[in-house]
């Protein structure tokens, strides 16, 4: 069997697969992390609890209401996208005045309330959800037994992040939101309702969320916590891409999954760390993050 | 009255008496009081197994208890340690030296167990464990202060462990919670699979807390081709094991699962579809006999709607078996030496619809019977709650690491 630095050859590509398909979700939350501060200069700290809204939505869909995985894969981001533009229009709104501070600890103190109230809820050690039917199964890779659901994933998270891309840089509205980000004011004198734009472009990033957050559902466990254990770890992919930058949150989500994955296999004890190591490095040699402008 | 000289003199002399009454009274009842500290995870991945579940399972054995017709009070605190031992070992040194708490009870995270043990012990109080695992609170870091009450790594390994080898699996594979609890719960184990002549083909040392995804640890266990993947971890992490290894066909493919350390909370979150047919190791389940039916009844519905697990069954257990020692010595005996009311507690047999009849041996250990359980399929479950099939029970004397092997001075000495 062919060996490279002492691993087998099969078991180290089905580690580089399984660190794709972890990029894929970090892709994914730090899109919407990106898409938010990009245009509204706020850190969005309750992201975390807005992808676990996403997959309570999805449980609380099958079991009231019946309906399954498909029907949550869509309503539940327009349900949690709801939440958030709600959230923009009462609280967020308020604060775009004030220092970038203000912002974080405003989120913040929202992801912990809505965390605690699921928490006293639902209870902590979380509830099942299973794969659709149509996603059972596995694929036998030679080197590895790949899920259906797993490669689903990277699929729809790589079209969800194409699709985000293009709607920014090659459609009109697009092109306003790039606008006002610059210069708000300006394109507010031509008519176009900038705080309607905003209030939109946070709910469409809190959709984001959701969506990963029932991308989830069947593969983690369904818990209060599941958010925050990963928000971390996304802020930090944000760092490193460079804040705001779409095309930076989704090729570092990617590489981070791929070098978290290779992590657990040469020393599993640094992986919940390595990407914090990367972290620093960055920041060091590249302070506004690979992609970010300066 | 006009206020004069005289009358401001008396007044002033009278202030301190008109003070001094009620403050000695409070004295006197603070004399009369048991303060008892729970302390677990109220926020975290082990909130269910333990958390407010277990300040509930308290209250009841102070009824119970029946100790205030006795004209005894016994107050409850509780607080949120995090699953951090710097926290935790805080929130014990600030419960005895300020606010006067005489028990700590529960304490899951084994890590956090051990900081406690040692704050108790120099302060001379009581910690009645029910939550962590590691046996090293009956080994080499027992304490004269300390009873170890629910279960423990080794009963674990022994219960688990033991059932697997003698059933073919003799080829482990551990994953490994990176902490106290998870190096312990594998060590034990693996002591138990080499001893029936299995062989240990490698581990794996997960990072606690922040590891949600196992698909990476599972595979690296597959392709080392042992039979039994052995979940050295509680909780969340148990369940996200699970979860995933049924998704990557792990099960499916003739390789078992191993859940060492698995809660009644977790095959309930788990769902049945996925979790049937998993062997585990239990010291208290709800539907067990007819008293631990009348105790669930009796505690009512659990936070959430839960059942209670076997760590807050031990709280009670605990807290009802203390409360008999400090009536049978005296509340100021009780209060003054923690020790004391810890050797008290072992002279006596313990007696409860937990557990049954048992004892405590004199390293601490509290020792009643462990029950192998099998997760029931879906078609056999007849209703809510329904989970558990009885394989077979291991009597009390053998469930737990025998009181010579711990290195425990207490029996040393």
């Amino acid at each position: 069997m062919d060996e490279i630095f002492g691993i087998p050859a099969p078991l180290l590509f089905g580690q580089l697969l399984l660190g794709l398909i972890n990029g894929a979700f970090y892709a994914l939350l730090s899109l919407g992390l990106a898409v938010i501060f990009g245009m509204l200069n706020v850190i969005n700290f309750t992201h975390g609890a807005q992808f676990m809204l996403g997959a309570f939505v999805a449980w609380a869909m099958l079991n009231f209401l019946g309906l399954g995985y498909w029907w949550a894969l869509l309503l539940a981001p327009i349900v949690v996208g709801l939440f958030g533009v709600l959230l923009e229009r009462t609280m967020i709104s308020q604060l775009y005045k004030l220092d970038h501070l203000y912002g974080l600890l405003l989120t913040f103190g929202v992801g912990l309330i809505v965390e605690g109230l699921v928490r006293n809820e639902f209870g902590s050690s979380g509830l099942p959800y299973r794969i659709p039917t149509e996603l059972t199964g596995a694929w036998d890779l030679g080197f590895m037994f790949m899920p259906v659901y797993r490669g689903w994933v990277v699929i729809v998270a790589l079209v969800a992040c194409i699709a985000t891309w293009l709607v920014i840089e090659k459609t009109k509205i697009g092109s306003y939101l790039r606008a006002a980000t610059e210069n708000p004011a300006l394109v507010q004198a031509f008519g176009i309702n900038v705080p309607r734009m905003m209030t939109l472009t946070y709910g469409a990033g809190v959709a984001l969320a959701a969506f990963a957050g029932v991308l989830a559902a069947p593969i983690y466990s369904v818990n209060p916590q599941m958010g925050s254990n990963l928000i971390i770890i996304v802020f930090a992919v944000v760092v490193i891409g460079g804040m705001g930058s779409i095309l930076g949150s989704v090729v570092t989500g990617f590489g981070l999954g791929i070098i978290e994955g290779l992590t657990k296999v040469f020393y599993p004890e640094a992986s919940a760390t390595v990407i914090f190591v990367v972290m620093a490095i960055v920041l060091l040699l590249r302070p506004a993050g690979l992609f970010g402008r300066a | 009255m006009t206020l004069n000289r005289r009358n401001l003199l008396a007044a002033a002399a009278a202030t301190p008496l008109a003070a001094g009454l009620p403050m000695s009274g409070a004295r006197a009842q603070a004399q009369n009081t048991i303060r008892i500290g729970v302390l677990n995870d109220q926020s975290g991945l082990y909130r269910d197994l333990s958390g407010p579940g277990s300040t509930q399972a308290v209250r009841l054995a102070i009824q119970d208890s029946g100790i205030t017709q006795r004209g005894i009070n016994v107050e409850v605190v509780q607080a949120d340690h995090q699953n951090r031992p710097d926290v935790g070992s805080t929130v014990a040194r600030q419960w005895i030296d300020r606010d006067g708490v005489d028990v700590i009870v529960d304490v899951p995270t084994s890590s956090v167990a051990l900081a406690v043990n040692t704050v108790v012990r120099e302060r001379n109080k009581v910690f009645l464990n029910s939550g962590a695992a590691t046996s090293d609170l009956t080994g080499a870091q027992c304490s004269p202060n300390t009873i170890h009450w629910t279960y423990d790594t080794w009963m674990l390994a022994r219960g688990t462990g033991g059932a697997m080898v003698r059933a073919g699996g003799d080829t482990w594979f551990f994953l490994t919670a990176d902490y106290a609890f998870g190096h312990a719960l594998e060590r034990d184990t693996a002591e138990f699979v080499r001893a029936a002549g299995g062989r240990v083909l490698g581990q794996v040392r997960t990072p606690f807390p922040g590891t949600t995804d196992f698909s990476s640890y599972l595979v690296q266990a597959q392709a080392s081709r042992a039979k039994v993947i052995g979940l050295a971890n509680a909780g969340g992490d148990t369940i996200n094991s699970i979860k995933q290894a049924a998704e990557f066909g792990l099960t499916r493919r003739g390789v078992k699962l191993a859940g060492l350390l698995v809660f009644v909370t977790d095959v309930h979150s788990l769902g049945l579809q996925t979790a049937q047919g998993l062997v585990l190791t239990e010291t208290f389940y709800w539907d067990l006999n007819d008293r631990t039916r009348a105790l669930t009844q009796r505690l009512g519905n659990m936070p959430g709607g839960l059942r209670p697990t076997m760590v807050q069954a031990g709280c009670y257990s605990a807290v009802l078996h203390y409360l008999k020692a400090v009536a049978d010595m005296g509340v100021q005996q009780a209060k003054a030496s923690g020790a004391e009311a810890v050797n008290r507690m072992k002279a006596m047999p313990t007696d409860d619809d937990a557990f049954g009849q048992g004892s405590i041996r004199p390293d601490g250990r509290k020792i009643h019977p462990a029950y192998l359980f099998e997760v029931k399929t879906p078609q056999e479950s007849r209703g809510a709650w329904d989970y558990y099939k009885l394989l077979s029970t291991v009597p009390a004397d053998e469930a737990f690491r025998p009181v010579g092997q711990g290195g425990c001075s207490l029996v040393r000495g």
